[in-house]
């Protein structure tokens, strides 16, 4: 066996690779959220497209169609978020007076602008969330193509609101090599796929430095619900549990954050639905005293103060 | 078999039967020798590769497994490190060496809490797969010299990288001075393992079973539901200990056990076997001297010395 397995080009201090430098979150200056309170939560809403036909991708996002073509019952599986699931949390959301972010593919757009435009009514921060969830920013991805599929979902989701579309996730939080310098480019100012962190921090790129604020993986609902096949009984006290902790951290140490991301053809559902409210009477109502619930650029705002 | 190479049978331990064997005590009459093994590992973003095994599931760069994994070095280390300091472990590292360059001040921070450091080779993303015997006994000396120079102190126990072996793994780390292997799972009890120097070296049961990461990302079990095996792990392992003395270890990784919606299952287990009296908390270090030392008889250290 060659020698190169044995040679260790970065064995040095700080990280193995450019992109960001080495830092525990316990030995960095406090961060103070408004008010004072120990817990900033953010809550996201991840409104996806998953074409019915198309060339399938070298990584398949989660909840990706797997059967031959037309695989109907995933695709209307899918679909079911963006007619049904996602009105049912709006209520919620409304209810709770819950302003969750909205991250959206870009194609959706295009094909229910009535949805766009309910979405553009409420007081959500809207995030890129690639074109739809066939464009997979993995591996070999030309780069005039990952191009083609960031400008076009800021342009169509700038299309419907006022706001400036700046921050992204990507599906599956999946990156190509290139990902961070073309949303750059593109105007982009944060990214939130790289979940190493649970606070937001500075991201380098050849194209100038970005945010990456981390959407935490572990408690996303697909994650939970889908592949490690948790209870939603279960997913709602794991979420209770994290609170706590982070509130009491957030007390001694400085502010920390708790990232939640619902997924509208998951928790939209009728059986699943009231876990979500669980989740935001335990946070809002009952933990309301502890927790600033924010959107994604106010945190990062308030953090980098 | 595998393809046309006849691979060699193991002949590292000699069958001993849970029956009937002789009472193993550990010190101050403790019916269980308890031990926690955080691992402490670095994964590179873009390692060489190793033909026989890939280190990432997704394309460079593997963002989702690179990531996490950093979080538990970033987040979750200092999370879990309060913890056992509340219930009064010592952790006995799992560490991949390069760690002590990377991280020095996590390395700093567990030497000052008197934790054993113990090796798991240099990074979790190189493989034992495919090296020679030299390069293997390379690799497990460059382990083994960069955790003395960091902390002072020569390491005495070894899990390979990734559990990745040779044939040879565990005749090389006895040779190199170790004193103790974590990577045989055959055990509740210690054993007397017949390297070909026929050094003294003894296997300490590090439990694969009760590893979080297997638990939560091969198990995929909810957190809570965790805490309890850990628990029923304990009582039955209490209970035997009354006959002669076992071992219960539980290994974690600080970016599962350290998550937010996760460490207070662990806590709570923690919680409750430190509660009971007669178990002695040690070191997976301590163990092992031990057993080499006043055990020899118990583990089988008169079967055969070389295999």
């Amino acid at each position: 066996m060659s020698d190169e397995l044995l040679v260790y080009p970065r064995r040095d201090y700080g990280m193995d690779h450019d992109r960001y430098g080495w830092s525990m979150l316990q030995d960095r200056p406090p961060v103070a959220w408004p008010g004072g309170k120990p817990l900033a939560l953010w809550i996201n809403l991840s409104l996806q497209h998953f074409p019915l036909s198309g060339e399938k991708p070298s990584v398949a996002p989660p909840g990706a169609l797997t059967m031959p073509y037309p695989d109907l019952r995933h695709y209307t599986l899918r679909d079911y978020g963006n007619r049904v699931g996602i009105y049912r949390l709006l209520k919620l959301m409304e209810h709770y007076q819950a302003a969750p972010s909205l991250a959206i593919s870009g194609a959706l757009a295009e094909r229910y602008p009535q949805l766009l435009e309910r979405l553009a009514k409420t007081s959500s921060e809207w995030l890129g969330h690639g074109w739809n969830m066939l464009s997979m920013h993995a591996g070999e991805i030309d780069p005039q193509i990952e191009t083609e599929w960031i400008h076009n979902t800021r342009t169509a989701l700038e299309a419907f609101t006022d706001q400036p579309i700046v921050g992204w996730l990507s599906p599956g939080r999946i990156q190509s090599a290139n990902t961070p310098e073309l949303l750059v480019k593109n105007g982009f100012r944060y990214q939130c796929d790289w979940v190493n962190d649970e606070l937001p921090y500075t991201f380098r790129t050849s194209e100038g430095d970005m945010t990456c604020l981390p959407s935490s993986l572990e408690l996303d609902d697909v994650f939970v619900l889908t592949q490690n096949l948790h209870s939603e009984d279960s997913f709602a006290q794991q979420v209770m549990d994290a609170a706590d902790l982070l509130i009491n951290e957030g007390r001694e140490q400085g502010g920390r954050l708790l990232s939640l991301n619902f997924h509208p053809w998951l928790v939209g559902q009728p059986h699943r639905i009231r876990t979500v409210r669980e989740i935001l009477q335990a946070l809002l109502v009952e933990r309301g005293d502890d927790i600033w619930h924010a959107s994604p650029s106010q945190i990062i705002e308030a953090a980098q103060a | 078999m595998s393809g046309t190479t006849q691979h060699a049978e193991l002949a590292l331990y000699d069958y001993n039967p849970y029956e009937r064997r002789p009472k193993i005590e550990w010190p101050n009459g403790a019916r269980m020798a308890f031990w926690v093994a955080p691992n402490i590992e670095f994964y590179e973003l873009n390692p060489p590769l190793n033909p026989h095994r890939k280190p990432w599931p997704h394309p460079y760069p593997a963002v989702p497994g690179y990531s996490i994994r950093d979080y538990g070095n970033r987040v979750g280390h200092h999370r879990q490190m309060a913890v056992l300091d509340k219930y009064g472990v010592r952790g006995s590292i799992s560490l991949s060496a390069a760690l002590c360059e990377h991280h020095p001040e996590i390395i700093a921070l567990c030497a000052e809490r008197n934790w054993e450091f113990f090796s798991h080779g240099i990074y979790n993303t190189r493989y034992t797969y495919g090296l020679s015997e030299d390069q293997e006994r390379e690799m497990i000396e460059d382990a083994m010299a960069t955790i003395e120079r960091a902390v002072g102190q020569r390491p005495a126990g070894y899990l390979a990288p990734a559990l990745s072996h040779s044939n040879h793994t565990i005749d090389l780390f006895a040779e190199a001075g170790g004193l103790y292997t974590c990577d045989l799972f055959h055990d509740d009890q210690p054993t007397w393992v017949k390297t070909r120097s026929g050094k003294p070296f003894v296997s300490i049961p590090y439990s694969l079973e009760l590893n979080d990461t297997i638990a939560y990302v091969v198990q995929k079990m909810e957190p809570r539901r965790y805490g309890e095996i850990i628990r029923r792990a304990f009582d039955q392992l209490y209970e035997e200990g009354a006959e002669s003395g076992t071992v219960m270890c539980i290994p974690t990784h600080n970016y599962q056990v350290s998550c937010p919606h996760r460490l207070r299952a662990f806590e709570e287990a923690l919680e409750y076997i430190t509660g009971h009296s007669d178990v002695w908390v040690t070191t997976g270090r301590e163990i092992a001297e031990y057993s080499l030392t006043h055990l020899k008889d118990q583990i089988g250290s008169n079967a055969e010395a070389s295999a």
